[in-house]
């Protein structure tokens, strides 16, 4: 039954995929181009996805407008623009870099240097730390170690 | 220096707990609008029930107006509705209507079943004037200046409160 089951779910889903009353240009370079840049820009209905994965009906009127402007002849970066003067920055995926992305780039790499940093100066300063307690142990010393761990063994609770 | 071991992990803590926190107060839906202190773009389509007469947004020049997105397939604008209506009543500022992405019938059956704030609505059927706006979820409502101005955008239902808190004081000021 379940082995039924399965390919009767997928069918049902099916037609769910032929919904959307997009056209493909009949230019295949016009569709090679529209999923470039569409990789690039935001679904803002659907924050997380790109205009080119998202099935709501804003992407496909902006997959619509992009395959347009591609047939007009518009440059990639006219149509990047076109799409940031309407829905600002946040509508490309890679933001330029400006006052407000500034910790958004600038960041990750400071805390990357920062942490190798860090990383550095422990190892050394434990390195120090190791050369020092490897020193040999004078005659005294030892003695006195001896005597401890000695005392230890009498009086330290027995387990 | 000892100290220091314990401190620095905790202060990359509270740092991060304060960021997280700030995170969790911003709403990711509300995308700051690009036409804020612009121009609105211009367009000139036809109305909802005058197929015939077109409205292009210079015709309201010398008034504030708020131009209001909706849909009747949208949900938010059945909560922001009765809200419209009673600005509507008060005689707060004229609203014109973007009917977005919408069926003639199926609009002009929705404002007869809710009533009809709107000075009037233009249709937008393919969502091109949405484009120019910059639009991704109705409702939205833009605060148009008398010089034509986009002053603010309004992402989502308009709630009583905001209408007392952001719009009456906005509008006071701009019609000023």
């Amino acid at each position: 039954m379940k082995r039924l089951l399965a390919p009767l779910l997928f069918a049902a889903c099916l037609p769910a995929w032929g919904q959307s009353a997009e056209v493909a240009h009949p230019d295949p370079k016009v569709e090679a181009r529209l999923k470039a840049i569409a990789h690039e820009l935001r679904c803002l209905v659907c924050q997380n996805q790109t205009i080119a994965d998202s099935d709501a009906p804003l992407a496909v009127d902006l997959r619509q407008q992009t395959r347009k402007m591609i047939a007009e002849g518009k440059s990639d970066d006219e149509i990047r623009s076109y799409m940031v003067d309407r829905y600002g920055d946040f509508v490309l995926y890679k933001p330029p870099f400006n006052a407000v992305t500034a910790v958004l780039w600038v960041g990750p790499p400071l805390l990357i240097v920062g942490g190798l940093a860090g990383l550095v100066v422990m190892l050394r300063r434990r390195r120090a730390a190791t050369q020092e307690g490897a020193a040999p142990l004078d005659e005294k010393r030892r003695r006195e170690i001896e005597a401890l761990l000695a005392s230890e063994g009498d009086s330290g609770p027995k387990a | 220096m000892k100290a220091l071991k314990y401190i620095i992990p905790l202060a990359i803590f509270a740092a991060l707990c304060v960021f997280l926190a700030i995170g969790l107060t911003k709403d990711p839906r509300k995308v700051p609008s690009p036409f804020i202190d612009k121009p609105a773009p211009a367009f000139a389509i036809a109305k909802l029930h005058e197929p015939e007469a077109k409205f292009s947004p210079a015709d309201m020049k010398g008034k504030v107006w708020l131009l209001n997105v909706w849909a009747s397939w949208c949900v938010s604008c059945r909560v922001e509705h009765p809200v419209l209506n009673d600005m509507n009543r008060r005689g707060l500022v004229p609203i014109v209507g973007l009917n977005y992405k919408d069926q003639r019938a199926d609009a002009t059956k929705w404002l007869k079943q809710h009533g009809d704030p709107y000075l009037f609505s233009v249709w937008d059927f393919d969502g091109k004037v949405g484009i120019d706006y910059g639009v991704y979820g109705a409702p939205e409502t833009f605060v148009i200046d008398k010089q034509g101005i986009i002053r603010y955008k309004h992402i989502g239902p308009i709630s009583p409160d905001d209408v007392e808190k952001i719009f009456l004081p906005l509008l006071a000021r701009l019609n000023a």
